[in-house]
């Protein structure tokens, strides 16, 4: 993990194109500790985060990952190690120092400004003139779609509004890496979703790294390009999407990203052969007749219902073996089901999947 | 809300008109007499005059003491401002040992009773400083008011900071703005209002206070409460006491009332 070529690394991960021009950059943390008395808040992280990617750091509240945003960001001081941006050593570097910029979870906007002062804010401090200033405004506004609401009080605005601002303050800095602490955690389920697209719309945009924290599994699989998992401090698996979702390195990433069967290497040896613990998604697993045959790619162990759960888009089946291992079954309802369709509690079947469709969690 | 029945409307309605009318009824009193022609304050009021404000006005020792009341209301009021919004950040920003002692200390001298503080004061001016040199005078009499004014900055700007995001002082530095562009653009202007409601409360109680006064203030030195104690034993004075606790009342009066208004157009926005 010493390895320094993501910072110097001129072309940016795909999304950057027609953004030619736009300054941005990576960060690297080398050995990040930071200790809050005798609480280890981080320890020792190496992270690498790729100019013009978005990246996030999921995981549960006090995972450290606020913490690490906060170092980024300039407010807490490391305790020990380095942090650079773009090859730029800014450890020492007092927020105000930093080309970087905050979107933060409540939004911190300034109550007793206007949205358009709001937003030249860090112009203003920059002392750049005015005209120029309510020009680059004007252009942040629209960015966000929210040039009417200019003359307005930050408490007159909905969540989704004052969360736009939040970004368009950011962004009218053109800063080199945008952080954002949980920036959708305090909107309603729908608008979150909106945001999600706009959030990815506005990221494509401006080509800049956005450095994205959150615990929602699901928010950080749909906007990242890459996604950083965090527990205890520590970074538990980096990578794409794909990558750690279809291959968890640790058993808290399996069990933290979405939900996953997590099967023991008792079991697994004696239902797939492998002794080692496997980690297979509810969506793989399915639920054939107690007396059907397995395909040779297939591994199935003979089952009884438990319970199931309707949930609208889905069908999760909670069966459990002989010996005492409980399995999920989750089937999308892709076509109508009758009233009183699938699996009944207490009925024999045998819970299969294809073999590939596990993955050995190391 | 709690629902409350006709009857018991109308029985805490007429409670709150006797006491209100017990309060302010004497007060009416002293306003209306100070117009009152006659020497001794009689009811009712036979002739209207402003014979007696013309008095009160002319008189150098009642100028004196007006004056000396602004001076030590002001000052006592500026030290209050200070020391109070410091103490206030201290305790709300930051953790120390003996916190919750300093908080108790701060507010402590408001409570206690003022012949406490102004003997304690007075002891301390007068056997102590003064041997080793060190002559407060008048001075003495404004940081003896202060004490107790401090309290009424401290109070209404800790609340305000409690309420206010600790978010926002991180957005202007993340922003580019130093602690002093900070502290200018963006945390003054969010206790503003109850800084200055708390500086006009404090100006009130220090403009009206006498038993500090009567301990601290220098030999000869008068403020317009002091000096209408003087009086009380000077019947054929009382018209020209009525003028005189007319100002003071009003002195009181205009800045608890602006610091009320301050502090409810805060409340909704």
């Amino acid at each position: 993990m010493s390895v320094t070529d993501t910072v110097a690394e001129p072309s940016a991960p795909s999304k950057a194109s027609g953004t030619a021009g736009l300054q941005t950059s990576g960060v690297t943390l080398r050995g990040v500790t930071k200790r809050f008395g005798d609480f280890t808040a981080v320890a020792d992280l190496d992270l690498d985060v790729r100019p013009g990617e978005f990246f996030s750091m999921l995981g549960p509240s006090g995972s450290g990952k606020t913490t690490v945003l906060r170092m980024i960001a300039g407010f807490e001081p490391v305790t020990e190690g380095s942090i650079s941006l773009g090859g730029a050593d800014v450890t020492a570097l007092a927020p105000f120092d930093r080309d970087v910029n905050t979107v933060f979870q409540d939004y911190a906007l300034f109550p007793h400004l206007s949205i358009a002062d709001n937003v030249a804010y860090g112009l203003k401090v920059r002392k750049v003139a005015k005209a120029e200033r309510a020009r680059a405004v004007q252009r942040a506004l629209e960015q966000v779609r929210l040039s009417s609401v200019a003359e307005r009080l930050p408490h007159q605005l909905s969540g989704g509004q004052r969360q736009r601002i939040a970004l368009a303050r950011a962004l009218v800095l053109k800063p080199k890496v945008l952080l954002l602490d949980e920036p959708l955690g305090a909107l309603d389920k729908q608008l979150r979703e909106e945001m999600q697209v706009e959030l990815k719309q506005i990221q494509r945009e401006v080509g800049i790294t956005f450095i994205f924290v959150t615990h929602d599994q699901e928010e950080a699989l749909t906007l990242s390009d890459r996604v950083a998992v965090f527990n205890n401090g520590k970074v538990e698996q980096v990578g794409s999407p794909v990558e750690v979702y279809e291959q968890p390195a640790t058993e808290f990433v399996a069990g933290f990203l979405g939900v996953s069967n997590l099967v023991g290497p008792e079991h697994a040896s004696r239902i797939a052969g492998i002794d080692r613990l496997i980690s297979i998604r509810p969506e793989r697993v399915r639920l054939l007749p107690a007396d059907a045959q397995l395909a040779s790619d297939e591994a199935g162990v003979a089952a009884t219902v438990v319970e199931t759960v309707y949930t609208g888009a889905n069908t999760r089946t909670i069966v459990e073996t002989a010996e005492g291992l409980r399995l999920i079954a989750s089937r999308q309802n892709d076509h109508r089901p009758g009233l009183s369709a699938g699996a009944q509690r207490g009925d024999r079947v045998v819970a299969a999947w294809t073999r590939d469709h596990a993955s050995v969690v190391p | 809300m709690l629902r409350l029945s006709r009857g018991a409307k109308i029985g805490l309605g007429a409670i709150v008109a006797v006491v209100l009318i017990f309060m302010y009824t004497p007060l009416a009193l002293v306003v209306m007499n100070s117009f009152n022609a006659a020497r001794i304050a009689s009811w009712p009021i036979k002739n209207v005059s402003l014979e007696w404000w013309g008095v009160a006005f002319t008189s150098q020792p009642i100028r004196d003491a007006l004056w000396n009341s602004v001076v030590v209301a002001s000052g006592a009021t500026l030290i209050a401002m200070l020391l109070g919004t410091l103490v206030a950040f201290a305790l709300q920003r930051y953790s120390f040992f003996g916190k919750e002692t300093v908080n108790l200390l701060v507010i402590l001298p408001i409570a206690l009773p003022g012949i406490v503080t102004g003997v304690a004061l007075s002891n301390t001016y007068n056997s102590i400083l003064e041997p080793m040199g060190i002559h407060l005078g008048y001075f003495g009499m404004i940081v003896a008011h202060a004490t107790f004014c401090i309290v009424m900055v401290f109070n209404n700007v800790l609340a305000r900071l409690r309420r206010m995001s600790p978010n926002l002082q991180e957005a202007s530095m993340d922003l580019g703005a130093g602690l002093w562009q900070t502290f200018r653009l963006v945390t003054f202007p969010q206790f503003r209002t109850a800084f200055i409601a708390g500086a006009l409360l404090a100006f009130a109680l220090s403009f009206d206070e006498v038993v500090v006064t009567i301990f601290t203030a220098p030999p000869g030195v008068d403020t317009l409460p002091l000096w209408i104690m003087n009086q009380m034993g000077r019947p054929n004075q009382a018209s020209v006491v009525n003028v005189v606790a007319t100002v003071v009342i009003l002195a009181s009066l205009i800045p608890v009332w602006l610091s009320q208004r301050l502090s409810r157009a805060e409340e909704g926005r």
